[in-house]
């Protein structure tokens, strides 16, 4: 595949298949030393620096878990959509790998939040499931992700699957803050008192720095884990593509 | 006659001709209506209030199943190819396949919807919204249909995964079009059907661009 932009800059040069193998490798083991890095000082922070919540105990440091993921749910997404963009304006064939790779690690942080947030319920609320606003949406964006993997399995042309299911991500990005409004809409009017009121907006630092080092340690992981699948995604391409070569060399050579 | 209108009355034909298909689609919503009650117990106050809930979900499923029946047969037989190479622009194209598909699912839909309405025992007054829920909320369920349909009409296996795409984005319609129903809160129905309108208004707009890129990028 040849990269259809006619100036080679800094950043197509980053983006091409190729040299993305190439840097990328170099990438990935500082990355992941600072990724456990960060979670082990989050993890400190969070569960010998930071206070008890003097109603919700010891439970209430599970926010730390829950809340980088639900930043990273969202996260994904916009990588998604902004790889969609990539490749529907510009036939990027990085965009293709990069939205395939970021779809399962979106929804396993949707999961990830979904499932911290009813274990935070329990204690709290004294219910697993709210038809609370964020988490009905969370909900909602999880189902999404599932229906985008379910096509990236289903297609067997995987160029032509990159194509179509970057319309369908558009799609669900020009809709997502649609079904957020509508669910915030419908969940006022059953209970016009949010029971989600959690810190509010002066956090100590005592807890903004837990919270902060573990969206920060999140995202790296993130970063990683997305370097790492781009990368097997790429090869395995590269697999296919010998393997096809192969075959027809195979059946061209007389018998 | 329109390339538009020519459109709209070649898939009116073809629906009216391939027989059954309307009355298959009746029927099903029929029987999803009339088995919930079956599950829920028949306590009549509280089938009232649900009515107009278990109305919109059987129009719902009805409509998602015939996801299908849109583009699949042009597929096969080469006439989606031909419109997409036609001077007619894709989206028209589409957009005259979703009102003729609309023509031919969902008012047949709102036409058996007052005979389920007696069996759930919903007021007049009730069942004129709900008719006017439906009549602004279907072009939108049928536009993300549309949308759905484009998206899986080159996978042979497609059959389950149109509706599992279709149905988050059916969210805002399926809460605006009941809470236009049945306020919760005195004052609100009237909101909802301004946000129903135009979340409808939004679909209907987007929905013949998105297809039709979906149906050129599977193509290529």
């Amino acid at each position: 595949m040849t990269d259809g932009a006619p100036s080679v800059g800094f950043f197509s040069r980053l983006a091409n298949p190729g040299h993305f193998l190439a840097w990328s490798r170099y990438a990935i083991a500082p990355l992941a030393v600072a990724a456990a890095l960060l979670v082990a000082i989050g993890l400190w922070l969070a569960l010998l620096g930071s206070p008890e919540d003097y109603q919700m105990g010891s439970t209430v440091r599970i926010m730390y878990v829950h809340v980088p993921n639900a930043w990273l749910a969202q996260l994904c997404y916009g990588v998604m959509a902004l790889a969609a963009l990539g490749t529907l304006v510009w036939r990027h064939p990085l965009a293709d790998v990069t939205a395939k790779a970021a779809a399962p690690l979106g929804a396993a942080f949707t999961a990830i939040a979904l499932m911290t947030g009813s274990l935070w319920g329990r204690p709290t609320w004294g219910t697993f499931w709210e038809w609370d606003g964020r988490m009905t949406s969370t909900l909602v964006l999880l189902f999404i992700y599932l229906g985008i993997i379910v096509l990236w399995r289903t297609f067997e042309d995987q160029a032509r699957a990159g194509r179509v299911i970057a319309v369908f991500t558009l799609v669900g990005a020009v809709n997502i803050p649609i079904i957020k409004f509508s669910v915030d809409w419908w969940n006022t009017l059953h209970q016009p008192a949010s029971v989600f009121r959690a810190g509010g907006p002066t956090m100590p630092a005592s807890i903004l720095a837990p919270l902060l080092t573990m969206t920060a340690a999140f995202t790296v992981l993130f970063a990683v884990l997305q370097i790492v699948s781009m990368r097997t995604e790429i090869l395995r391409r590269r697999a296919d593509s010998m393997q096809r070569r192969h075959a027809s060399e195979l059946s061209a050579r007389p018998a | 006659m329109s390339p538009f209108a020519s459109i709209v009355r070649r898939d009116l034909r073809l629906a009216a001709r391939a027989g059954g298909s309307i009355l298959t689609l009746v029927v099903f919503f029929a029987l999803v209506a009339t088995l919930v009650p079956f599950a829920v117990g028949p306590e009549r106050e509280l089938l009232r209030r649900l009515g107009p809930a278990i109305i919109w979900i059987a129009a719902l499923l009805a409509l998602l199943i015939t996801s299908e029946r849109l583009y699949r047969d042009d597929h096969e037989d080469g006439s989606l190819a031909a419109m997409r190479l036609a001077r007619l622009p894709l989206e028209v194209t589409i957009a005259g396949k979703l009102l003729a598909h609309w023509l031919t699912t969902a008012v047949p839909l709102m036409v058996v919807t007052p005979p389920l309405a007696v069996l759930y025992d919903l007021d007049g007054a009730t069942l004129l919204r709900t008719e006017l829920t439906l009549l602004i909320g279907t072009p939108a369920l049928i536009s993300y249909v549309g949308i759905g349909a484009a998206i899986t009409v080159a996978l042979r296996r497609g059959g389950l995964i149109a509706p599992v795409l279709v149905l988050p984005l059916t969210v805002p319609t399926l809460i605006f079009g009941i809470a236009a129903i049945r306020p919760l809160l005195a004052g609100t129905a009237a909101t909802a059907l301004m946000f129903l309108i135009g979340f409808s208004l939004i679909a209907i707009v987007i929905a013949p661009f998105a297809a039709a890129l979906a149906l050129r990028m599977g193509a290529e």
